[in-house]
């Protein structure tokens, strides 16, 4: 009964609005690509065509505006299958580096997140002081930061790794922090007292208490969070001479008008923005299992 | 009576008073907050000494004074004039040698942590063994009737449970005065009734202080061994009733004359108290 449900609740809505996409996809890749098709294809061969040979064409060009959704599995597959996993033509090789910088920037993103909003909730200054940078911080724009970052470190010695997690972190920092301020300050006056009543050190409050009170809120931050580090790891890749990543791949797949080859890499980093949320969610359901469900 | 209190009274963490010590004892204190207009007197001129192995309940309508006074005692509220001594020393540092446990009007469990795990959390701050707490929490819990429910989570409790939780909490590191504000006031009353005669025996058995907050007279007269009846603007004491009922109760006792009679002494002092 439960399986049926699933299936009319959620399965078929999901499916429905998939095949949608789908649809919508092929009438775009057929009326964006009309016109090369003709231009390109059709024409130059110099024979009669009809409706049918259009269709054909617009959904088997070499460098489409709008590539089919099957020339885009099709590209995909065979990066991943004809190619070495240490090869730059492999887009797993890229997920390894991009995936690798967003880690480590998510982990250090979230340590200074933490470490932020305990100061910010520990010291009536810090609040004043810190919030509003740290708010202002995230309205300019990390496309313009960036190039900044990988300037100042790199004179200083940092390549590689380093600058593109700093950047990564710049991103992911922000959401645990106002959502970990959030949670710290969660705890109700009454057990706040009750910690008090057992002569409960600061330490104590923040360990016992606040840190676990605020661990439903820092989930649905971490899953954020994870996100803008991915975003913020791809964006560091662009401005690095773009050599290796999924922001590389983006980068040299539109100097070269390689309209397949941008397609892999975005279906990539989708699935890789999927992967880590879904681990996120995965940890959260681990901790949290004990917890009522509201 | 001094040798049934040196008999009963629980293991002191520092050092044995003179058996005349009071538990608590409050000096001609006021509690004053400052406001815009006319400052408003939580408390004035209190005069409360509390013996040790009492039970005595503060009654009297909302706004009397009767939380603000325990929470005084608890060192959770400060004073603006008088003294206060628990256990002949501040309420800051009764509170620091942990010299009493705290039961609020909701049980305040964690939701994260078992019922065991709740009930050693004091034990946990003070920095006890783990396997000595968990058989302390154990036997706590088996003192308010809540033996297999250690791996619960407080969720899974029903409200009367959570709040025998929150009391065995409250007496798992054996603090010497028990503060109980108000702990039955959101329970249903057949559940209260059953919580009453329970906190009543464990009392016989440990001969505990037990300071008790409660705006219920059948509460107040049936558990108490002395009943402080309070009255609002400004708080203050209006009348102090020494209990006559016998130091053993049992729910039956609420239906005999003895116990009406002091339920009607209350109920006077407090219509005299509102009439002011």
């Amino acid at each position: 009964m439960a399986t049926t449900t699933d299936l009319r609740q959620r399965v078929l809505p999901v499916a429905a609005m998939a095949l949608a996409a789908v649809l919508i996809w092929y009438l775009g890749a057929w009326v964006t690509n009309a016109p090369g098709a003709i231009e390109r294809v059709l024409a130059p061969a110099g024979i009669p065509w009809n409706w049918q040979d259009l269709l054909k064409a617009t959904t088997g060009m070499e460098r489409p505006v709008l590539p089919a959704p099957h020339q885009v599995a099709l590209d995909f597959w065979s990066s991943l299958a004809d190619w070495p996993v240490d090869s730059p033509r492999n887009l797993l090789y890229h997920v390894a580096v991009t995936g690798e910088t967003t880690l480590v920037g998510f982990v250090l993103g979230t340590l200074l997140g933490l470490v932020l909003s305990v100061l910010i909730v520990h010291s009536r200054t810090l609040d004043k002081a810190l919030l509003p940078w740290i708010v202002a911080s995230q309205s300019v724009p990390v496309l313009a930061i960036a190039p900044i970052v990988l300037v100042i470190l790199g004179s200083l010695g940092f390549s590689g790794l380093a600058p593109k997690a700093v950047i990564a972190m710049y991103l992911s920092f922000f959401p645990v922090t106002v959502a970990m301020v959030q949670g710290l300050r969660s705890p109700q006056v009454i057990e706040t007292e009750m910690m008090h009543t057992y002569a409960a050190s600061r330490w104590q409050s923040l360990w016992l208490l606040r840190l676990p009170a605020a661990l439903p809120f820092l989930f649905p931050a971490l899953r954020v969070g994870i996100a803008a580090s991915l975003v913020g790891a791809m964006v560091a890749e662009l401005p690095t001479g773009a050599t290796a990543g999924l922001g590389a791949r983006l980068l040299t797949g539109s100097y070269y008008g390689n309209t397949l080859a941008i397609w892999s890499a975005l279906l990539m980093s989708a699935l890789l923005g999927l992967a880590l949320t879904s681990l996120v969610a995965l940890a959260e359901h681990l901790v949290l299992r004990h917890r009522r469900q509201p | 009576m001094t040798l049934t209190a040196l008999k009963t009274v629980p293991p002191a963490p520092a050092g044995n008073p003179e058996a005349t010590r009071p538990a608590a004892e409050v000096r001609n204190a006021s509690v004053i907050y400052p406001a815009a207009d006319a400052p408003v007197k939580a408390l004035s001129n209190i005069d409360l000494r509390i013996e040790e192995g009492e039970f005595v309940a503060l009654i009297g309508p909302s706004g009397c004074g009767k939380t603000t006074l325990l929470r005084v005692i608890a060192d959770l509220e400060q004073i603006s004039a008088g003294t206060v001594l628990v256990n002949g020393v501040s309420p800051h540092d009764a509170r620091m040698a942990r010299a009493y446990g705290y039961v609020f009007q909701a049980p305040a469990l964690f939701p994260w942590r078992t019922v065991l795990a709740n009930v050693m959390l004091p034990l946990q701050i003070q920095g006890r063994d783990t396997a000595k707490s968990r058989l302390i929490a154990i036997e706590q819990l088996a003192r308010v009737g809540l033996s297999g429910f250690e791996k619960k989570y407080p969720w899974q409790l029903s409200g009367g449970m959570q709040q025998r939780a929150s009391i065995a909490r409250a007496l798992a590191f054996e603090p010497r005065i028990l503060m109980m504000d108000e702990p039955f006031g959101a329970l249903d009353e057949i559940t209260r009734d059953r919580l009453n005669e329970q906190l009543q025996q464990l009392w016989q058995k440990e001969r505990r202080t037990v300071v008790f907050v409660t705006h219920s007279i059948a509460e107040a007269v049936y558990l108490s061994t002395r009943i402080v009846v309070m009255s609002p603007r400004p708080g203050r004491i209006v009348k102090v009733i020494e209990s006559p009922l016998p130091d053993e109760r049992h729910l039956g006792l609420r239906d005999t004359p003895a116990f009406m009679n002091v339920a009607h002494m209350v109920r006077e002092a407090l219509a005299d108290g509102h009439h002011d």
